[in-house]
This record gives C-alpha cells, sequence and structure tokens, in this order.
C-alpha cells in the first residue's frame, strides 16, 4: 500500500466527513430536539454557497464573505422559521416532509429565476489554491481549511451545549418539552434558535464545498439523503453521533472509492472487479448503515435524555 | 353582386394562404432543469436562432419547435418521447445530450417509424451492431474525440497514462476510444458516479493517479462536473509534478466563463474537438456573431451541434420536395447531408455518423478578455470510428 497516496484520502476523507457534519449537526438538532423532519434544511446548504460566491464576487474577498454569508443564512432561515417552521412544531412527521420538501422546490426554482443554470464559481484567494506540504505529503491547502474549520464548529458546539444556559435551554427543552414550559422556559425561543444556528451551519458547509466544486441549484438534496445516513448512524438528536457518525461515512465512501477495486482484485477477474467496485463503493454508506441499524437500533449514540 | 365578389375573393384568398401546410414538427429533447440546465440552454438557444435564419419556414412550411428536459435520467427522457410521439404527433425526435437518455428512447422512436437525430450523444452500440436507418447523429461516436487526443498524447510525448470518466455509456466510449490511439501504458482508469446526482469531488481519484506514476491524466468530464474537475486539479498541485492534464468535452465554452469567473487556471491544457468558436467559415461566423449579439455569452460545441438540425433538416425536406410523408426521399437526402455546416465540410459516414476533422484546442483569450475554446491545430483530417464495421444498415425502417 502507498502511504502517501493513504494519507491524501485520508485527508480527503476527513474533510468529506467534516463537511457531512457540519450539514448534520443542523438536522439532527433539529430533528433530534424539535422532532420536526426538515428536508429544507437542504436549501440552507444552497443559500450559503449562493450567498457565498455572490458576495465573494461583490466584495472581492473570500474572507469578508465568509461571515456576511453566514449573516445571510441566518437572516433567510429567520424569515423560513417565522413563516412556515412554527406552524409546523404540532403537525406530524408527514405533514413536516410535505411542507419542507415544498420549501425546497421553492428554493430550487427561486434560485434557478434569479441566478440561472450556471452554477455559481467562487473566487479562492492565491493562499487557498495550491497545497501544503506536510512533510512526506502535499495536501491541497482548501481541504485543510476545511477541516480546520470543521474541528473549530465541533468544538464550540460541544461546548455551547454542554457549557451555556442556552445549551441547558436546548437540552431541557428537548428532553421534556411539557416540564421545561413549566419551569418558565419558553420553547418557541430555544426552537428557533436552534433551528436558525443549524441553518447557519449547512449554510458554511456550503459557502465551503463551493471552494471544491461550485454553488448550483438543487446542491443540498445531494448531500441531504447521506447527512440523514449520518444521523440514523450517529443517533437522531445527538451531535456528538453526528460528528463520529460524519467521519465515519467520509472515510467510509473515500477509502471505499480508492480500494474497492484492489480488494475485490483479490478474488474476482480484474474486469469483474473494475465493473463491481464503483457500484458497491456508492453502496457502502447505505450497507454501514444496515449494519449499524441491525446491531444498534436507536444508533451509535443515541441521546442520554431520551 | 358586390357581396359575391367579396366572397369570392375571399374564397380565393383562403385557398392561396398555405393554411393547409402544418407545421413541421419537431420534439426536442434536452436538458433545461438541473445544474446541466446550462447545456440544454444553450441547445435551444442555438436550435432558435437556426430557425430564426432560415425565415422560419421549411419548404414553405412552419417549424414548431417543442423542448422537453429529462432532467438527466433515461427513464424521464423515455417518458417525454412517448408524449412527443402520441400527444404531439411530431414528426422529428432530436437532441439528446446524454448517450443513456438517447439509448432509451431509440425503442419508442423505431417503433412510430419516426427519425431520431442526435444532435450531441453519439454511443457505440448506435454507430455499430444497433445502427438503425432512421437514426442519424450530427456528433461523431463517442469514441473519435479520444481517438484524435490519443493521437496528441503520442506527439507530446506522454508514456504513462491515467483515464478518468464518469460511468455511464459516454464515459466507457471516451476512455475506449483514448486506449485505441494511445501508445503508452495505462497506469490506471476511475469511472465516477453519474446521473442527476453526480460525484463532484475526483480529489480520490486525482491521487490514485499520482499514486500510479502517471505522466498524465486523462479526463472526461461534462457538463458542471468539469469545471469541479478542473478546479481540483488545481488545487492537488499535480501540474506543480510534472502530471499534464488532457481532456476532452469537459473544458467548454459553458464552462469557460465559470472557470474566469472562479479563477481556475485552465490556461494551455489541451483538448479536442469537432468545432470551435473560431472557425473560419461563413456559415460558422453567422452563427457565432448573431449568437453572441444576441445572448452575449460564445456558444458551445452543444450549440454547434443543435444548430446544424435546421440547415440539416431543411436540406433533407426540401429534397422531399416538403413532403414528410416520402421518407425514403428524406432518408436519402439525410444520408447525402448537403448542407452548409457550422464546422464547413460534413460528410456523413454509412452508419449515420459524420466523419469530421478534429482539432487540437486550448483555452484563448479574446479582445475583451473573454475566455472561448481556441483552435490551435489539426488533430486528425478525418477519424472514422471503430464500429462503423459492425454496421449492418438496412435499407428502410
Amino acid at each position: 500500500m502507498n502511504a502517501t497516496l493513504f494519507a491524501i484520502q485520508l485527508v480527503n476523507g476527513l474533510q468529506f466527513g467534516m463537511m457531512l457534519f457540519l450539514f448534520a449537526a443542523g438536522l439532527t438538532l433539529v430533528f433530534g430536539i424539535m422532532d420536526v423532519v426538515n428536508l429544507s434544511h437542504a436549501s440552507f446548504f444552497m443559500v450559503g454557497a449562493y450567498a457565498g460566491s455572490a458576495l465573494a464576487k461583490a466584495t472581492g474577498s473570500f474572507w469578508m464573505a465568509l461571515p456576511l454569508a453566514l449573516v445571510v443564512t441566518a437572516l433567510v432561515a429567520l424569515l423560513v422559521e417565522a413563516v412556515v417552521m412554527r406552524r409546523l412544531y404540532r403537525l406530524n412527521h408527514l405533514d413536516h416532509v410535505l411542507a419542507t420538501f415544498g420549501l425546497i422546490l421553492m428554493f430550487d426554482a427561486g434560485f434557478l429565476w434569479w441566478f440561472g443554470p450556471d452554477g455559481l464559481q467562487i473566487n479562492l484567494p492565491t493562499a487557498l489554491r495550491g497545497r501544503t506540504s506536510l512533510g512526506f505529503v502535499d495536501i491541497p491547502t482548501y481541504r485543510l481549511l476545511f477541516i480546520g474549520i470543521g474541528l473549530v464548529v465541533a468544538l464550540g458546539l460541544s461546548l455551547l451545549i454542554a457549557r451555556t444556559r442556552l445549551g441547558m435551554l436546548v437540552r431541557a427543552a428537548a428532553s421534556d418539552r411539557q416540564t421545561a414550559e413549566l419551569m418558565g422556559i419558553e420553547p418557541k425561543r430555544v426552537f428557533m434558535i436552534v433551528f436558525v444556528l443549524g441553518s447557519m451551519l449547512a449554510g458554511l458547509a456550503g459557502m465551503l464545498l463551493t471552494g471544491i466544486t461550485e454553488a448550483s441549484v438543487g446542491m443540498g438534496e445531494e448531500v441531504i439523503i447521506v447527512a440523514f445516513v449520518v444521523i440514523v448512524i450517529g443517533g437522531i438528536g445527538s451531535l456528538k453521533g453526528a460528528f463520529i457518525a460524519s467521519l465515519i461515512v467520509g472515510l467510509i465512501d473515500t477509502f471505499g472509492r480508492t480500494y474497492l477495486g484492489d480488494v475485490f482484485r483479490l478474488v474476482m477477474q480484474p474486469a469483474i472487479a473494475d465493473g463491481a467496485a464503483p457500484a458497491v463503493a456508492s453502496m457502502l454508506t447505505y450497507l454501514t448503515m444496515a449494519l449499524v441499524l441491525a446491531l444498534k437500533p436507536q444508533g451509535l449514540f443515541p441521546p442520554v435524555t431520551r | 353582386m358586390i357581396r359575391t365578389t367579396v366572397a369570392a375573393a375571399m374564397a380565393a384568398a383562403a385557398l392561396s394562404t398555405p393554411a393547409l401546410a402544418q407545421d413541421i414538427k419537431i420534439g426536442f429533447v434536452t436538458t433545461t432543469t438541473t445544474p446541466a440546465g446550462a447545456i440544454g440552454r444553450d441547445m435551444v438557444d442555438a436550435v432558435n436562432l437556426a430557425i430564426e435564419h432560415v425565415g422560419g419556414k421549411i419548404a414553405g412550411r412552419g417549424i414548431k419547435l417543442i423542448v422537453e428536459d429529462d432532467g438527466v435520467r433515461a427513464e424521464t427522457g423515455k417518458q417525454k418521447v412517448d408524449r412527443l410521439i402520441k400527444e404531439e404527433n411530431v414528426d422529428f425526435i432530436a437532441g439528446f445530450i446524454w448517450s443513456d437518455v438517447l439509448l432509451a428512447a431509440t425503442g419508442s422512436v423505431f417503433d412510430a417509424k419516426r427519425f431520431l437525430i442526435s444532435t450531441n450523444a453519439g454511443p457505440s452500440s448506435l454507430a455499430g451492431k444497433d445502427c438503425h436507418p432512421n437514426f442519424f447523429t450530427l456528433r461523431s461516436q463517442n469514441d473519435v474525440s479520444p481517438m484524435a487526443l490519443g493521437e496528441v498524447l503520442n506527439q507530446r510525448g506522454v508514456k504513462k497514462l491515467y483515464a478518468m470518466a464518469p460511468n455511464y455509456a459516454a464515459g466507457q466510449d471516451m476512455v475506449a476510444g483514448v486506449k485505441r490511439t494511445f501508445k503508452g501504458a495505462i497506469t490506471g482508469e476511475d469511472f465516477t458516479k453519474w446521473g442527476a446526482q453526480p460525484q463532484l469531488d475526483f480529489q480520490a481519484e486525482l491521487a490514485k493517479a499520482k499514486a500510479s506514476g502517471a505522466d498524465a491524466i486523462f479526463a472526461f468530464f461534462p457538463g458542471r462536473a468539469g469545471p469541479a474537475f478542473l478546479k481540483q486539479y488545481e488545487q492537488s498541485g499535480l501540474a506543480k509534478d510534472g502530471v499534464k492534464l488532457f481532456t476532452v468535452y469537459t473544458i467548454d465554452d459553458i464552462a469557460l466563463p465559470r472557470l474566469k469567473e472562479g479563477g481556475v487556471d485552465v490556461m494551455g491544457q489541451e483538448f479536442t474537438e469537432f468545432w470551435t468558436p473560431d472557425l473560419d467559415n461563413a456559415a460558422n461566423k453567422r452563427f457565432v456573431e448573431d449568437f453572441r449579439r444576441k445572448h452575449n455569452r460564445y456558444p458551445s460545441f452543444y450549440a454547434a451541434g443543435a444548430y446544424d438540425l435546421i440547415p440539416y433538416l431543411k436540406a433533407a425536406i426540401e429534397t422531399a420536395g416538403g413532403d414528410l410523408t416520402k421518407t425514403d426521399a428524406i432518408r436519402a437526402a439525410l444520408r447525402q447531408a448537403k448542407f452548409a455546416s457550422v464546422r464547413g465540410s460534413f460528410t456523413m459516414g454509412p452508419n449515420h455518423f459524420p466523419v469530421n476533422p478534429y482539432y487540437t484546442a486550448t483555452t484563448g483569450v479574446d479582445a475583451n478578455g473573454g475566455w472561448y475554446s481556441k483552435r490551435t491545430g489539426l488533430a486528425a483530417e478525418a477519424l472514422a470510428d471503430p464500429y462503423r464495421d459492425a454496421c449492418k444498415m438496412a435499407a428502410s425502417n
């Protein structure tokens, strides 16, 4: 096995995992704490991506665009929460799916109309375009930045939930809504904050991804299925679970694409191995989920409160 | 007296108006939704411009273009084709970006005894054993452009090549094509997930390519996968390691403005094309100038293929005197293909796939700083696809 290739793929897998985590964090909080299936999470991913690309073009600076795009995503999330989400909390899951899928269609059609079918490219600073040497291996610099931001957000979120008053309110509202209300907590406000925060994380993931691909209509729908797999593996409502499961899925997907062909070649004809490997590699994530569900139906880290 | 005269004049006027001649209906299948909609828009804009250029008429009859969206899904494309035939009763089915969508549509069109004219997709099976008297394409079979590129690779001294393409009919054809003419060693190949939700991160594959010891990468990533791939190639720093990139249908005139916007460095990367906007012939000048004036962007090769559809059909239908029931005469004229193509000379091969010159191209910068695909030389004079010998063309449908 080539050690350099392994190291590069490790970084690729971690970066993909971080992207999944930023996306899945909001999804698992909204699902786990508010008990709302929020498909429109995918749209906030797209909002962040388009806002980031457009603002980077307008301001001429990637670093300026990053916080501004988060503000834009937060404003859009506030609006959606006030107009749509607030009415959904007490309805059932099917209603959630219908309403939030409707939101996806509206966002996609709106963005197609506004920006056209061409994607938006983000102009990265020169420093982020090359690669960085880690001694024995060169890694694309942007991937390292992506991983770094993901780690900082993960740390910040865990501190927020575990150590702050807001985190305590969130946990209280999640574990027993009625008791929390009787104790004088306003769950609506907590839910709003969780929703906006989760959407901002999705927006951050979307904007960061444009540095690798581009902002395009429907880009969130390509991630949300895998993100649901992540939160199911991790245990719905668990941030720690989402983090670990994101890394597991990111690494399995990347290593599967790299090495599955070689593994198959050991037991099959090369032609058959090469044909089967891409197909099986794209199923690996789902096979992992099936395995986890069979062994631990609640996911790897089910929240203790539930 | 006056009343009868007026009535007679009105009756005469009614007879002389071409109310009897119905519009020629063309069902045009492309992708207008999903991010690949940028390709479909380019094709539809080009066909509409071509219709304008022929004065909106073929053989004195109007032209009705009915555009349908395949959503990059073979099953959706087939449903749309069925609808075009059964509900719209179209005379021709045309378009098709994607080889798999085209293949799924063939059965319905041939059963209904219509002509199927691809303006882009050119899968190997239709060029060989499954060739059909009612199928024509304005684009070479998929293998041909990479075959031309393989020769370029030999000339540039590439010894070890790593090949990458999406996992669908065209991707497999492209990789097969480059292997036909490239004389060095293939150090590895990857076929990535494709469809409405394709794989867009290729860093893992790029790392494999470098680890394989290749001195060049051959890639085919059409549509929006192209800019993503090119950006990641830049970020991987492989160019600095001397791993050069050669592509087909990846750097095109839809991607180039976006690549410029994203500041992605593709200068000097070579690719092969059957057409570039700077081809020097009267038909192409008219097409490119009017397209740019109207849409403020360069047409892509997808647009060039789609534009040719209208003069191609016009020549065939007018040879048959505008009578669409004379299918044998129309088929014979479609085989002859006597029309002014934007690619200059145009020769239809015996399997109904054209035999074109192929050019080497790279990214050019115009007077306004815009990026476009620029012809740099001739890669192959007239390259026929390798499947045509397997084609036993029936005389009629």
